[in-house]
């Protein structure tokens, strides 16, 4: 198994009652909010955390973008990557990932990639992602043209990184008379694609198509449906011919590690229920914007929503049962993540160690105590 | 009185329509909400004219054509549909989003318009003057932010929607993001072309409209040749729900100030 750590970069000093005066920590939470010297430290803490998962043996460092919201300070993710290349010798280095749609000419991420992966001689992974719903009211973009403006940035940034330039490119979204690259990637035929989804079956069966193969990862869902939506990737690979490896196959958790469950669960509480009670909350008007997802799909969240009733606070406990986030003694998380990783056959492991308030002493141990007890029982 | 359900086909577009009045052609083009029930104003029109409220392509139970992609092409497509329908004379009526069609569709080609009613219309943006942000009201803010009486909202809230009912209202909010997200309900070109609207015009504003402030009606006044601001008080973004009456009233009065008047025979000068 290959494991990640990956980092939201939360601002962490966020005034939890000031935040609650607002309808989400997202794009109309004041930036007065937000002091830069507490921020600054936050981002030096954050990149020491990065570069030490290194040193203890992730395979993969990882990053992502977020738009006006304390849940991620990461507006330009690939800046922090940048920052990582020079601190690190042989980690990958994974942005998972950019959000394809809201840029008016995604030219400019294909030549950051390449610059990335340049400067780093083969060690960057993208992402390509249509970021969450929010996204589209911190930027203008219509959520209407999200797929549209996804598929085809996804297509420019690959011919642009595949076919010998110049050439023109026709779209609906994106007209450009000369994409000729420089400079080319390092990798060949182009750096690796993943696609992090909360799942959708249109997104599986794009990603999993024989051309592409992209790697799949669900994100923030409870065990059943990341075992539901990588058996789904499976199959679908099975209808195109052939059968997905598991190095195509992730899911990304928040993991906490502590000597015993019952400190675990004490150690992480604050963290886990700062992240989805505060730093991630958002009404539904913000994360569903009209035409962000097909109709069909907006019309069947809404009966699942309905059918869930009315949203409480999230609970540790919840979270634990469900399997959204995996917390407990080294053996109680070997054993959970071991069972997810035979009902999937997934080869990646996206770890997140550092969620919400979660302070810079915990995050440490919980990253030494994953790299030494839980990492090597899975390694294969 | 009765209205008349049908569909109407233009060109390979088939969509929902409401009919009901005799007289001269008005046609109803509604904001983004979608179509709505056959209201009292429509019956006050329809008195004197035969209304005409069709549900724009992509709302509702209308087809939705994917290329079908902003404004413009809804305002080509209502060319096309009045075209069709052949009347030289038709007065258009729009509200909100329907009042930015109808604008858009007047610097096109107003050959055959009698007349343009503008209700708070979409369309044109005054720089300084925030309009409210439909898509990130959760619902109830929206039904408290669209009235300035309150019990019309506080009715609004009580209904709960049937299925079929919150179908249709999601099918409508996806088309007015389509058509309204960006530029945030207006089309920057407009405003330029806006001299172009050579029919009498007339422009009505809720005086307490906190989706579109009244501060927009005066611009349309400034831009459109001629045409006649009025505030209706007491009033949010649904002048013909909230203010049927008076909104009824105005439009009715506008109407016959254009109406054709029959010729006098002149008299005939004698060499």
């Amino acid at each position: 198994m290959k494991f990640t750590f990956f980092h939201l970069m939360p601002y962490r000093p966020l005034d939890l009652a000031a935040r609650h005066k607002h309808r989400a920590g997202w794009v109309v939470l004041p930036n007065e909010l937000y002091d830069p010297h507490k921020g600054a430290e936050e981002y030096h803490s954050y990149l020491e955390q990065l570069s030490q998962a290194e040193e203890l043996g992730f395979d993969i460092i990882a990053v992502n973008e977020h738009h006006q919201t304390a849940y991620g300070m990461m507006p330009a993710p690939n800046l922090i990557a940048s920052a990582l290349i020079q601190r690190t010798r042989k980690a990958k280095i994974a942005i998972l990932g950019r959000a394809l749609p809201l840029v008016n000419n995604p030219i400019n991420i294909a030549e950051e990639f390449a610059m990335l992966d340049n400067l780093s001689k083969g060690r960057i992974i993208t992402g390509f992602v249509r970021g969450i719903g929010n996204e589209y009211h911190a930027t203008g973009i219509n959520p209407y043209f999200s797929h549209e403006r996804f598929q085809e940035a996804h297509d420019l940034i690959v011919a642009a990184w595949t076919r010998p330039g110049p050439f023109a490119f026709e779209g609906e979204h994106y007209n450009l008379r000369y994409v000729n690259l420089w400079p080319r990637p390092y990798q060949t035929p182009h750096p690796p694609i993943w696609i992090p989804s909360m799942g959708s079956s249109e997104t599986i069966r794009w990603a999993a198509a024989p051309e592409r193969k992209y790697t799949f990862l669900v994100t923030f869902a409870g065990r059943d449906l990341v075992a539901r939506y990588l058996n789904l990737y499976r199959e679908q690979a099975r209808q195109f011919g052939y059968e997905a490896s598991g190095d195509q196959l992730g899911w990304a958790s928040p993991v906490y590690v502590a000597d015993t469950d019952e400190r675990a669960r004490e150690e992480a509480r604050a963290g886990v229920e700062t992240l989805f009670n505060d730093f991630l909350a958002v009404p539904w008007e913000m994360l569903m914007p009209p035409g962000y997802t097909s109709l069909a799909s907006m019309k069947n969240t809404i009966k699942v929503r309905k059918a869930l009733g009315a949203q409480k606070r999230h609970r540790l406990e919840d979270l634990m049962e469900s399997g959204t986030v995996v917390v407990g003694s080294p053996r109680t998380v070997r054993e959970q993540l071991e069972r997810l990783r035979e009902a999937t056959g997934a080869n990646n492991l996206v770890t997140m160690l550092q969620f919400g308030v979660l302070d810079d002493r915990l995050t440490r141990r919980n990253m030494e105590l994953f790299a030494a007890e839980v990492m090597p029982h899975l390694r294969n | 009185m009765t209205a008349q359900e049908r569909r109407h086909k233009v060109r390979d577009i088939s969509v929902r329509l409401l009919q009901g009045g005799k007289g001269e052609t008005l046609i109803y083009l509604h904001g983004a909400a979608g179509m709505p029930a056959w209201l009292p104003f429509f019956d006050a029109l329809a008195a004197r004219h035969a209304v005409l409220v069709p549900e724009h392509p992509g709302f509702g139970a209308s087809d939705g054509p994917a290329w079908m992609r902003n404004v413009g092409d809804v305002a080509m497509y209502y060319l096309d549909f009045l075209d069709e329908m052949g009347s030289e004379r038709v007065h258009l009526v729009g509200h909100s989003l329907g009042g930015w069609i109808a604008a858009e569709l007047a610097v096109r080609n107003s050959s055959r318009l009698a007349s343009l009613a503008l209700i708070a219309p979409a369309g044109i943006r005054v720089k300084g003057v925030p309009t409210g942000d439909n898509f990130i009201w959760s619902p109830e803010e929206a039904a408290r932010n669209l009235f300035h009486d309150q019990t019309y909202a506080e009715k609004m809230l009580a209904q709960t929607p049937t299925e079929e009912e919150a179908d249709l209202a999601l099918t409508n909010r996806f088309m007015a993001a389509k058509l309204g997200w960006e530029p945030r309900w207006f089309n920057p070109g407009l405003e330029r072309w806006l001299h172009r609207v050579p029919v009498p015009t007339l422009v009505l504003w809720g005086a307490e409209d906190k989706f579109l402030p009244s501060r927009y009606a005066a611009l349309w006044g400034e831009r459109v040749p001629g045409a006649k601001v009025e505030l209706i008080g007491e009033c949010g973004h649904l002048p013909h729900i909230e203010q049927s009456g008076a909104t009824a009233m105005k439009i009715l009065k506008f109407l016959e100030s254009v109406a054709v008047k029959p010729k006098r025979p002149r008299a005939r000068r004698t060499p």
